[in-house]
C-alpha cells in the first residue's frame, strides 16, 4: 500500500499560517482585555500622580509666566489638581472655596492646578472671570490628562504631596475646611 | 426776469434731482456694505448649519450620543461654539478639526480612518475575508472525494493459470 505524503514546504507553509492566526487572535484578546482594563480602571487614591503637561489660558498662568506648567517640575510642592467645568453646576459651588484657599497658601509651597474638562475656551474664560480666579487653569486639550487620572465627571480634584504622591482623591465638590485639613497634612510631613 | 426765475426753478428742480440721485445711490452703497459685512461674518447662522456639523460631532459627558441631540449643558455650549465660528466665517472642515484637535478622536462621530482608529474600519473587512476563506478550505475539504488509493496487488492471472497454480502446490504438498 502506498502511502500518500504531503510536501514538506506545504506542512511548513500550513504551519506557519496556523502561528500567524493564533498570534493574531491572541493579539485581539490581549487589546480587547487591555481595553475593558483601562475602562474598568478608577481614579487613583496613592501612587505617584500621573504625570501631564498643561497649556494654560492665556493670563491664567499663575504668575509664573510659562504657557505650560509640567506636573514633574512642581515637585517639591504641594500640589491641588482640581478638574472642571464651566457647564458643571457643583463646580461653581466649590470654586469660591478654592480660590480663597488658594490665596491663604499661595506663598506655602502649594500650587493649585486648575484642568479644564472638555470646555469651551469662551465659557471657560467668562467663568474664571466671574470667579476671579487667580491660581494657574488651562484646557485638558486632546482630553489628554482627564484619562490619565481616570476622572467619571467634574469636579473631581487630587491632592499631591511634596514627592509627587496623591494623598487625597476627592469626586465631589471640596469645601474650605477638607482642603486646609488636607493641605496642613500634606505641608507638614 | 421770469425766465430767469423760471430758469432758476428748472436749476432747483435738477439739483434737488441730483441730491436725491446722489442720496439714494449712497443708500443702495451703504445696504450693500451692510449685507456684505451681516453675510461675511455669517450673521444669519441657522440651526440647521449648526446641527450639520454638531451631527458629525459626539456629546463629551455622554455615551455615543451625537451632539445635535443632546441637551447636556456642555453640549449646548459647544453647539453656541459652532454657531459662533460659522458666524466668524469658518468652515465646518474647519470646526470638525478646531474640536478633533481640542478634544481628541473621541469627540468625531465617524472615527479617523487613519492610524490606531484606522483599524476600526480595516478589522470587519480583514475579518470578513479571513472568514470566507476558512469557510472555503473547510466547504472543500468537506465535499473533497477521497483520492482513490492504489492497493498494491499481485500481477492478474487467469482462472485457468490460478487453478493450474493451485494444483501444482498441492500436488507439491501432497
Amino acid at each position: 500500500m502506498s502511502e500518500v505524503a504531503l510536501p514538506s514546504t506545504k506542512k511548513t507553509s500550513r504551519s506557519i499560517w496556523r502561528v500567524i492566526a493564533l498570534l493574531v487572535v491572541v493579539g485581539l484578546v490581549l487589546a480587547l482585555a487591555l481595553q475593558l482594563r483601562a475602562r474598568n480602571a478608577t481614579q487613583p487614591t496613592s501612587g505617584a500622580a500621573p504625570d501631564f503637561i498643561l497649556k494654560v489660558y492665556s493670563g491664567y498662568d499663575g504668575g509664573s509666566g510659562k504657557p505650560e506648567i509640567r506636573l514633574a517640575d512642581l515637585r517639591g510642592q504641594v500640589v491641588f489638581v482640581n478638574f472642571w467645568a464651566s457647564w458643571c453646576v457643583p463646580c461653581r459651588d466649590e470654586q469660591p472655596a478654592l480660590e480663597k484657599v488658594w490665596r491663604q497658601y499661595r506663598d506655602k509651597g502649594v500650587v493649585f492646578v486648575g484642568v479644564d474638562y472638555v470646555d469651551t475656551e469662551p465659557a471657560a474664560l467668562k467663568y474664571l472671570a466671574e470667579f476671579g480666579v487667580s491660581y494657574p487653569n488651562g484646557p485638558d486639550l486632546g482630553t489628554k490628562i482627564s484619562p490619565k487620572y481616570h476622572i467619571q465627571g467634574v469636579p473631581e480634584s487630587f491632592l499631591v504631596d511634596r514627592q509627587g504622591n496623591i494623598v487625597l482623591f476627592k469626586i465631589a465638590p471640596i469645601n474650605a475646611a477638607e482642603l486646609v485639613t488636607a493641605l496642613d497634612h500634606a505641608l507638614a510631613k | 426776469m421770469q425766465d430767469a426765475r423760471c430758469k432758476s426753478q428748472v436749476t432747483g428742480h435738477r439739483s434737488l434731482d441730483a441730491w436725491w440721485a446722489i442720496a439714494l445711490l449712497v443708500g443702495v452703497i451703504a445696504s450693500l456694505l451692510v449685507i456684505g459685512v451681516v453675510a461675511a461674518q455669517g450673521g444669519t447662522v441657522t440651526d440647521d448649519q449648526v446641527n450639520a456639523i454638531a451631527k458629525r460631532l459626539n456629546c463629551p459627558v455622554c455615551e455615543n450620543v451625537p451632539l445635535d441631540v443632546c441637551e447636556t449643558q456642555a453640549c449646548v455650549q459647544w453647539r453656541d461654539l459652532i454657531r459662533q465660528k460659522l458666524a466668524a466665517g469658518e468652515k465646518p472642515e474647519q470646526i470638525i478639526n478646531y474640536f478633533q484637535t481640542t478634544y481628541g478622536d473621541r469627540v468625531l462621530q465617524e472615527p479617523p480612518r487613519q492610524g490606531f482608529t484606522g483599524l476600526v474600519w480595516i478589522l470587519p473587512f480583514v475579518g470578513l475575508v479571513a472568514g470566507m476563506a476558512i469557510l472555503v478550505v473547510v466547504l472543500r475539504r468537506m465535499t473533497a472525494r477521497p483520492a482513490p488509493v492504489q492497493l498494491e496487488t499481485a500481477p492478474s492471472e487467469s482462472a485457468d493459470e490460478y487453478r493450474e497454480r493451485l494444483e501444482r502446490e498441492l500436488k507439491e504438498l501432497g
